[in-house]
């Protein structure tokens, strides 16, 4: 029995979330009483096998395969392995990449999966709290029928810090090249244009408290009184209303500026994910359980449609009727 | 060909709300079509436009309440529906994925698509597994978090040349064998409105009900690893200074914490 840790690269860098799994990993090992192992496939598994070997970590597998994730390698790899060491529960992040093989590693072994997790502990059984309904209710399960598959939101556990003394080995997972279905031909990047919102120090950032395109006016009014730069939440990009490039969060930019002030933006954590490193922030927002409050440094409960107006005087400007 | 979209109707919460036991009481949920989903219909209704001959079946595991949000896949061009219900599954707090995979499964199984189209995630439970277990359920290929399809590699070449969107605006470009789950991330096209036109179509479209038994399975089917023991309000981790009084007051607060910072010029 153990807990198998899954990390995650892109590029030649492990990403930190690999760190938050041993982190996360080695807890739910004590709760349980066994081992931490931790695994990486593909890419310099040299390298990444030793920065992997963190303090608590009791093993670390290697299965050289190729040097970027392809789910079909994963899946075989991380099911073959996780047989091998009869692992009782297979911890993945909940990235992008990890939404692509997780659930097919926990269908292909008939492991129970939970994605998500922002709390772990095993007593009779696993338990896992984890959030619904966007970020309103925490619910904790019980979670029977084991061997599990868990993914770990990303920035809820530290990351494992310390050299450690594991075991460092290559496994061969004996992967069946007939069995690839999925060709990966290479990365792009999105987002470039005329702005880089992550040199601004001061960000407006609208969300879809906005309602309505033409609203849009109201937030571009007051930036351009403040002198600040426009940005936003996915759902405005999503909807055309403004540029790919002012996307803030994990599949846009992460952004660190002095100042960051959310108008109608609810501060899920994929948005959260790009803006938390911000100096001062300030929130407006109708809800005022809005989870964009939790981080925030000063929260204006309130109707952006009376605070910005309000404010776009406060410097000397004109608000537009919207 | 055929494409499938699986859809899901799910609860909003507003903002002020009770929790009874481990449930949200109902008054205060809004049901409405998965945001996600609204994007998956919109792909597979310009593929059909695309191309000749497709036709798109909208699937769901969903009561008879779930029917109104249905028929608005249908109002935008789906063709038909399949509803799957049972008491069984009636009786279950929590499906997990394993088990909508299965149900989707049989369904999967019936129609033989080329295609399926899933969203990522719901917004209620927010697993983001139910199209990638649905695959490996079926044993054929899949992609998550596709932001981008090349229709015509698809109509074309029988293959799904997708791009993944990636963390930190990075995307991955990929092709998958037909057939294939694709799950579906929002902006990758933009939904239409249901016309007038297609909301009275909508009304004729067939919705079939299926239960355990039409699709061959039993109610072991729907037993639910999950148990949730707890629902509560997260504790809020803030030590926000909030800024009081009325709007004018309000954004007087927040020009003070502005000029602090040193970020406007004044
Ligand atoms: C794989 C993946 C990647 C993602 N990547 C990103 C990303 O990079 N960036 C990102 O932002 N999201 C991302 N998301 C989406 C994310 O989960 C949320 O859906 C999104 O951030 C919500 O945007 P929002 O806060 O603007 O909208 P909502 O969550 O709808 O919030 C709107 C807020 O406005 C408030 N409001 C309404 N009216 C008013 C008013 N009159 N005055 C003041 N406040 C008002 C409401 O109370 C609410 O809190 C991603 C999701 C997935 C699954």
């Amino acid at each position: 029995m153990s807990v198998l840790a899954v990390a995650d690269h892109r590029r030649g860098e492990l990403r930190g979330v690999s760190f938050e799994l041993l982190t996360a990993g080695r807890e739910l090992a004590d709760a349980m009483d066994t081992e931490l192992h931790a695994a990486v496939v593909s890419g310099d598994t040299d390298g990444f096998a030793d920065e992997l070997n963190r303090a608590g970590v009791d093993h670390v597998h290697a299965v050289e395969h190729g040097a970027e994730f392809n789910h079909d390698v994963y899946v075989q790899a991380v099911a073959a392995l996780a047989g091998d060491l009869d692992a009782a529960v297979v911890l993945t992040p909940n990235s992008v990449n990890g939404l692509d093989y997780a659930p097919a590693v926990a269908t292909r072994t008939g492991r129970t999966y939970v994605s998500d997790a922002i709390g772990l502990d095993h007593g009779d059984t696993l338990e896992v709290t984890r959030e619904m309904y966007g970020s309103k209710v925490e619910t904790t399960m019980e979670v029977s029928d084991g061997p599990y598959v868990v993914s770990i939101r990303g920035a809820e556990w530290p990351a494992a810090e310390g050299v450690g003394d594991a075991e460092i080995s290559t496994f061969d997972a004996d992967i069946d090249e007939d069995a690839i279905g999925a060709t990966v031909n290479g990365f792009e990047e999105v987002g470039g244009g005329d702005v880089d919102i992550a040199d601004a120090e001061f960000l407006v950032s609208v969300g879809r408290g906005i309602e309505e395109e033409e609203n849009i006016a109201l937030i571009e009014a007051l930036a351009e009184t403040t002198g600040a730069t426009l940005s936003s939440s996915r759902p405005i990009v999503d909807n055309g209303w403004l540029a790919k490039n002012r996307q803030v969060g994990q599949s846009g930019k992460q952004v660190t500026p002095d100042v960051y002030l959310a108008v109608g933006i609810s501060g899920a954590v994929q948005h959260v994910a790009g803006m938390k490193g911000a100096d001062t922030i300030i929130a407006v927002n109708t809800d005022p359980n809005a989870p964009i409050f939790d981080i925030a440094d000063y929260g204006i409960v309130g109707d952006l449609f009376d605070v910005v107006p309000a404010l776009i005087e406060e410097f000397g400007g004109e608000a537009p009727s919207v | 060909m055929k494409v499938l979209v699986t859809v899901k109707e799910v609860a909003a919460v507003e903002d002020d709300f009770e929790i009874s036991g481990t449930e949200i009481e109902s008054t205060y949920l809004d049901y409405d079509l998965n945001e996600w989903d609204d994007y998956a219909v919109e792909e597979a209704v310009q593929l059909a436009e695309a191309g000749d001959d497709v036709e798109v079946v909208a699937v769901t595991i969903g009561p008879e309440r779930a029917e109104e949000t249905i028929r608005m896949a249908l109002a935008k061009g789906a063709d038909r529906a399949v509803r799957v219900w049972d008491d069984a599954i009636e009786d279950t707090e929590l499906l997990d994925v394993e088990t909508k995979a299965r149900l989707l499964a049989a369904v999967v199984e019936d129609e033989d698509p080329e295609l399926v189209f899933s969203g990522v995630q719901a917004n209620d439970d927010s697993f983001g597994a139910t199209g990638i277990a649905l695959a490996e359920t079926l044993g054929v290929q899949w992609a998550a978090v596709v932001n981008d399809l090349d229709t015509a590699g698809v109509l074309d070449e029988g293959v799904a040349s997708v791009r993944r969107e990636l963390e930190g605006g990075v995307e991955e470009l990929t092709d998958v064998e037909l057939p294939a789950v694709l799950t579906i991330q929002t902006g990758i096209n933009e939904p239409r409105y249901a016309s007038l036109r297609g909301i009275r179509q909508a009304q004729s479209k067939e919705i079939a009900p299926k239960s355990l038994d039409d699709l061959g399975l039993d109610a072991d089917v729907v037993a639910s690893s999950l148990d949730i023991t707890a629902m509560y309000e997260p504790e809020t981790e803030s030590d926000a200074e909030y800024i009081e009084g009325d709007a004018g007051e309000q954004a007087s607060g927040v020009a003070d914490v502005l000029r602090d910072a040193g970020v406007v010029g004044e």
